[in-house]
């Protein structure tokens, strides 16, 4: 397992048959998402167009591009909030044609937002309780007369929300209202919420947005326990270059809804049209 | 030292059982005594009636987030069905226990309310905001209409049901625009008691589950809830039908509290009626309904003399709470004195010595 990402991912990335990349390790496993030729309209404005990306078991995917490059588009296509006009998305071997957002979540796809969408009237804990709906189970009737089932459960249910809570040290707040907790906070109980859905491919939209250079940090190191721990693919959305260069091992650029390269963090950041459209004209591409 | 919210809530529930469990020992006493007039003894039965109608779209309105304005159709459901019900047991099962016969009654009511909810759910939990609303005011008409056509009587035993068509055998139940008619009144204080708690038992049992959460996540953020696994269209449909359940208990035992009772009774002013003691005690607050329900069922009987004018003042009221919460000038001044009250609360040494 690579161990150090510190300034640059090391993983050796190869290639596989969709024109894409995937870390060495995760080559022989079935990838965890693959896009053919995804797109989608919006009367007549084509916002994302001919998507194809292949994420291996483990990696930590970056997508990036200028604002109102399609990125969110793309994640709202994954999880399924939009229909894709052309093109398929296969989740986990999967094809998810004409399956809705919760279905989507069941095979395995969870995402946090890049407004944040906590649900703020409710504790901290509650919310991770959220998450857990389809991972922890009882019966409406078990709830409302108070069968064996629901405390059963419900003692389940919260052993795992503060299990969950604790990768981000975040046990201490679990009776806090969600709305009341600090930025960074509410995106990390983004994260956890979205992983007590026990995902194959956890999808982060912008999850360093709002965070300080410390907490970036911090963020790093928990996107790399959380990827070694539970052993699944993260892609992330993030305008923080530290970031995406520090921690993500394949990294697709976005411009106009059309992917304009794909590689590692060295490949891209030498990448002419990448620094022409994403970064300037420059000639050193570092940000 | 912040309490938990947890164990807030819980108190929260606690609170409002005893205060249910206090008022009623107070109609008690006074019934015992002899210090309740005649025209409010009679009230007792409709005030647990609303409490219950109140609580119940509460769960709708406050904690699915769904405007429904069509509730009194599911309590008419609930109170011919009822009526039909009791009349049914009393004819074929010479049942004479007017406990069980009411109980049963209600079970029935609830049990067919419960499936128009379903079946109005279907199509109406499709749509959302203003459609929603709209839709289930429809609805609410649509089955008023449909229970004014209807004739069922009860013949050796047997019931006979017709459609705009009185010549049916046997003794009339259900007659048409006249409603449920020569009901034998069964409905009892101690039972519409029971009924609240058993409303309160369900309503807060089921909020603070698993399916409360859900329900809850759907009314706060429709995204979030699917993105994180839950079937929206399932827990609305849950939130409303147990709401339809409830409401349709209570119809029943309104139905079985009157010898006569038109389906003209549950009309659209009697939807509003049970959204203004939701909006009027605070939506999402339990407690605050109950208050509102019976303050609001009490008021018109002690000003007799100004019933009229009822559903003008209480148009007059919606429009100034709502005029106020959307006020910036007003709001502004509300959260000064909740502070200034807050302030007071938190300070007991003070209030000491202001007193």
């Amino acid at each position: 397992m690579t161990q150090q990402h510190k300034r640059q991912s090391d993983t050796k990335m190869v290639p596989v048959p969709s024109h894409s990349i995937v870390p060495e390790r995760d080559v022989d496993k079935r990838p965890v998402l693959e896009t053919r030729h995804l797109g989608v309209e919006f009367g007549g404005l084509k916002a994302v167009e001919d998507f194809n990306l292949t994420i291996g078991q483990t990696e930590i995917a970056g997508l990036i591009g200028p604002n109102g490059a399609g990125k969110t588009t793309v994640f709202n296509l994954l999880t399924k909030v939009y229909q894709p006009t052309t093109g398929v998305v296969i989740l986990d071997g999967k094809d998810t044609a004409g399956m809705n957002a919760v279905q989507a979540n069941k095979l395995g796809i969870a995402r946090t937002f890049q407004n944040i969408r906590l649900f703020g009237n409710m504790t901290v804990e509650e919310n991770v309780r959220i998450g857990l709906h389809n991972q922890v189970k009882y019966g409406m009737f078990s709830g409302i007369f108070r069968l064996p089932a629901y405390w059963k459960q419900e003692k389940k249910q919260h052993e795992k929300a503060l299990e969950l809570l604790s990768i981000f040290d975040m046990q201490g707040m679990a009776q806090y209202r969600a709305g009341s907790l600090p930025y960074g906070a509410q995106r990390r109980l983004e994260i956890v919420r979205a992983l007590a859905t026990h995902p194959k491919l956890l999808l982060l939209d912008e999850p360093a947005a709002g965070m300080n250079p410390h907490e970036t940090e911090e963020l790093m190191e928990n996107i790399i326990k959380i990827r070694d721990r539970f052993q699944i693919a993260v892609m992330l959305i993030e305008h923080d270059m530290n970031l995406v260069m520090g921690i993500c091992e394949g990294i697709c650029v976005l411009n106009y809804g059309r992917i304009i390269a794909k590689g590692t963090a060295s490949e891209i950041q030498q990448n002419p049209t990448v620094i022409e459209a994403y970064l300037g004209k420059r000639k050193e591409g570092r940000a | 030292m912040s309490m938990s919210m947890r164990k807030k809530r819980a108190i929260g529930g606690l609170v409002t059982y005893l205060m249910v469990i206090a008022a009623y020992l107070v109609c008690q006493y006074l019934l015992a005594t002899g210090g309740m007039t005649r025209s409010l003894r009679g009230q007792l039965v409709p005030i647990c009636v609303w409490v219950v109608m109140a609580v119940s779209l509460n769960l709708v309105v406050g904690v699915s987030g769904e405007l429904s304005l069509g509730h009194a159709g599911f309590m008419s459901v609930g109170a011919f069905s009822g009526i039909v019900a009791s009349g049914w047991m009393l004819g074929a099962f010479q049942l004479e226990n007017e406990v069980v016969r009411l109980l049963l009654s209600m079970i029935v009511g609830g049990v067919f309310a419960g499936i128009a909810g379903v079946l109005i759910g279907i199509p109406v939990l499709r749509l959302r905001g203003d459609y929603l609303a709209i839709v289930t005011l429809a609805f609410g008409e649509i089955i008023r209409n449909v229970i004014n056509c209807l004739y069922i009587s009860i013949d050796q035993g047997r019931l006979h049901f017709a459609f705009n068509d009185s010549n049916i055998p046997g003794e009339l139940l259900v007659s048409g625009p006249k409603g449920g008619v020569g009901i034998d009144t069964i409905a009892t204080f101690g039972m519409g008691f029971t009924l609240i708690l058993f409303t309160l038992f369900v309503v807060q049992n089921l909020v603070n589950s698993r399916s409360g959460r859900a329900i809850m996540a759907t009314r706060d953020s429709r995204i979030a809830a699917e993105s994180v696994g839950i079937n929206i269209t399932k827990y609305k449909m849950m939130a409303f039908v147990t709401s339809a359940v409830l409401a349709g208990m209570a119809g029943a035992l309104y139905g079985l509290n009157f010898s006569t009772v038109a389906a003209s009774k549950f009309k659209f002013d009697t939807s509003i009626l049970v959204l203004v003691f939701v909006v009027l005690g605070g939506i999402g607050s339990i407690r605050g309904s109950i208050i509102a329900a019976t303050l609001l069922t009490i008021l018109p009987e002690v000003l007799r003399a100004f019933s009229d004018y009822r559903m003008l003042v209480y148009a007059v009221v919606l429009i100034v709470v709502m005029l106020a919460t959307n006020s910036p000038f007003l709001s502004v001044r509300l959260q000064r004195v909740k502070a200034l009250l807050r302030r007071r609360n938190t300070n007991p040494g003070k209030e000491g010595e202001a007193a």
